[in-house]
């Protein structure tokens, strides 16, 4: 079969005409993505200018302020601990809300795989309509609900479950919901498309072989599921640790994560080189994720084999 | 033939001992919790859009004032003005590019492919806050300044992907024996491609540009950070306004949005629909 299907004048070589289709599109992402990437990557071993900005002098002083704090009379140096627990929050914050969005996506792709065509339909518009709104928006819903003197309390207290208000909101559990809030849409739909096909008499011949539930359930379904399991906690997790929303409009002051952490590098701390470095640190944690979970689906399918 | 009747006697012995095989208890009502759990927020926040009070916590009666306060706004009609304006152009851009790049590597399956493809899907890759970042450095170190040319060069980058990957699949699901047929009859490749190929791929255009509009509007801290002082957008003033703490005036402008993105959602389902028909 021939390779090439589509193609717009026989004048030009294919070759040539590919490029020129191919060209522009891959130009403006090398020259507005990866550029600035190496530039960052360059930036984060420079010195930090004053009012932002950097100065030519290489140190790798940015990459050892995340762990020491320099003290300013005999400039030795001091473990801090501050940001790497600003990164571990991110980390453990992500990893959480990606768990919850698993518990609480995988019954619900199951189940909406199991309805007729028609709700099935219904169900799908339901869930992607969340995914489309705005998320800034999303996020201040959710704050709208978990305030003080918002719906949720305004009802326990009617009901004179408590007393006083429960701290819904400014705090790591707000963070967390807020981030399985924004991210959840991307489980369900992968686990769903993942499940689509299945062929349910295979839960047939589970049963017909005396499987509980429970067996049929872990050793059936499960792993039926697994590629869009694998797909969905990616689309979960990555966008999760870099998150800036959530931490910044439900969080409180100790709730920082590490997207937070970033952006006051370039907005008021004014530090280019360190955030420059948190920036580095930021994606090489998402590739590195990236790559282990692809490799990790390539050996499946070599498994299937 | 006897293929259905034996499995229809194994349904039997097993619905026999374990009642409807596909069913596991508490699955449904998990599903309503994730509906309940994804729409309660954004629907109380709509509801209080029309309350009529000060308070965003006491219902005080049904008013539209907070609409007329949101429309009569001069910052909030040039920033929802300029919001628009950035997606279009950045949504067409990107499908064009995307266009281009979609006909090029279904073309070179073989060489070269997954290169391309890792490419124009890096975007979607990066964490958000390390593009935001990375580009008002770039910006700021080339010298051009801040405002709504950064914005709107920042928008159509992250577009392309989301314009990419719905034109790929269009093109990867067409039947390559059509422009065959087409040079079979003597149209050149230019007419195969705008005669039969482009009219075909109007559905995976449409939702391509779609997707890209509505991302493009979406955005809050890429553009935040590459705005500059002078310019703004809709998220960006919606976000300046949360500062002063939650106002009808809040509630009442996220209403309208979500209004906007629902239509679009609507309308991008229905092409997908009549997309899948032909």
């Amino acid at each position: 079969m021939s390779a090439r299907q589509f193609s717009l004048s026989s004048r030009v070589s294919p070759r040539l005409a590919d490029l020129g289709l191919l060209g522009p599109a891959i130009a403006v992402i090398l020259v507005f993505m990866v550029a600035p990437m190496a530039i960052m990557f360059v930036y984060s071993f420079l010195q930090a200018a004053p009012y932002g900005g950097v100065e030519w002098v290489f140190t790798t002083e940015a990459y050892s302020s995340i762990l020491f704090e320099r003290d300013f009379l005999d400039n030795s140096l001091t473990f801090t601990p501050d940001y790497l627990i600003v990164l571990a929050r991110s980390v453990f914050q992500a990893g959480i809300a990606t768990v919850l969005c698993l518990v609480i996506s995988v019954p619900t792709a199951y189940y909406i795989a199991t309805r007729p065509e028609r709700q099935k339909n219904i169900w799908l518009v339901l869930i992607t309509i969340p995914y489309w709104v705005n998320l800034l928006i999303r996020t201040i819903a959710l704050l709208f609900v978990l305030r003080g003197d918002g719906p949720i309390n305004a009802v326990l207290m009617n009901l004179g479950i408590v007393s006083e208000p429960l701290p819904l909101s400014y705090n790591g559990f707000a963070v967390c919901l807020g981030l399985i809030y924004s991210f959840l849409p991307f489980m369900v739909l992968p686990l769903y498309s993942a499940f689509e096909r299945f062929d349910f008499r295979l839960l047939e011949a589970a049963y017909d072989l005396y499987a509980s539930r429970r067996i049929a359930f872990f050793r059936i379904v499960l792993p039926v599921m697994r590629p869009g399991l694998i797909a969905g906690s990616l689309l979960v997790f990555i966008p999760s640790i870099g998150s800036y929303l959530a931490p910044d409009i439900l969080g409180g002051g100790k709730t920082l994560m590490i997207g937070n952490l970033i952006g006051t590098q370039f907005q008021s701390a004014r530090n280019w080189p360190f955030g420059a470095a948190l920036s580095m640190i930021l994606l090489t944690l998402t590739l590195l994720v990236l790559l282990w979970l692809a490799r990790r689906a390539g050996h499946q399918k070599s498994d299937c084999r | 033939m006897s293929n259905t009747s034996s499995s229809t006697m194994r349904t039997v012995t097993a619905t026999s001992r374990i009642g409807d095989i596909r069913a596991f208890a508490g699955f449904g009502s998990a599903s309503v919790g994730c509906l309940i759990f994804l729409y309660a927020p954004i629907v109380f926040l709509a509801a209080y859009s029309f309350n009529d009070g000060r308070s965003v916590s006491r219902w005080s009666g049904f008013s539209l004032r907070w609409y007329a306060t949101v429309f009569g706004n001069e910052n909030i009609q040039t920033a929802a003005l300029n919001s628009v304006i950035i997606a279009v152009i950045a949504a067409t851009v990107a499908t064009l590019l995307a266009l281009g790049a979609a006909t090029a590597t279904v073309n070179r399956r073989a060489t070269g492919g997954e290169a391309a493809y890792v490419v124009l899907t890096f975007p979607l890759m990066v964490p958000e806050i390390v593009t935001a970042v990375a580009s008002l450095v770039f910006f700021v170190a080339i010298g051009i300044s801040l405002g709504f040319v950064t914005i709107l060069m920042a928008h159509i980058v992250f577009c392309i992907p989301f314009a990419y990957l719905p034109i790929k699949a269009r093109l990867e699901g067409l039947d390559p024996s059509l422009p065959a047929a087409a040079a079979d009859l003597y149209a050149s490749p230019a007419q195969a491609f705008t005669r039969i190929t482009l009219p075909l791929l109007v559905p995976g255009l449409l939702s391509g540009w779609l997707l890209a509009f509505i991302i493009s509007l979406d955005d809050f801290i890429i553009t935040a950070l590459v705005a500059g002082p002078g310019a703004t957008t809709l998220p960006l003033h919606i976000y300046g306004m949360l500062r002063l703490g939650m106002t009808p005036e809040v509630n009442a402008i996220s209403t309208l949005m979500l209004g906007a993105s629902t239509v679009l959602v609507l309308v991008s389902a229905l092409i997908g629909r009549v997309g899948h028909k032909h």
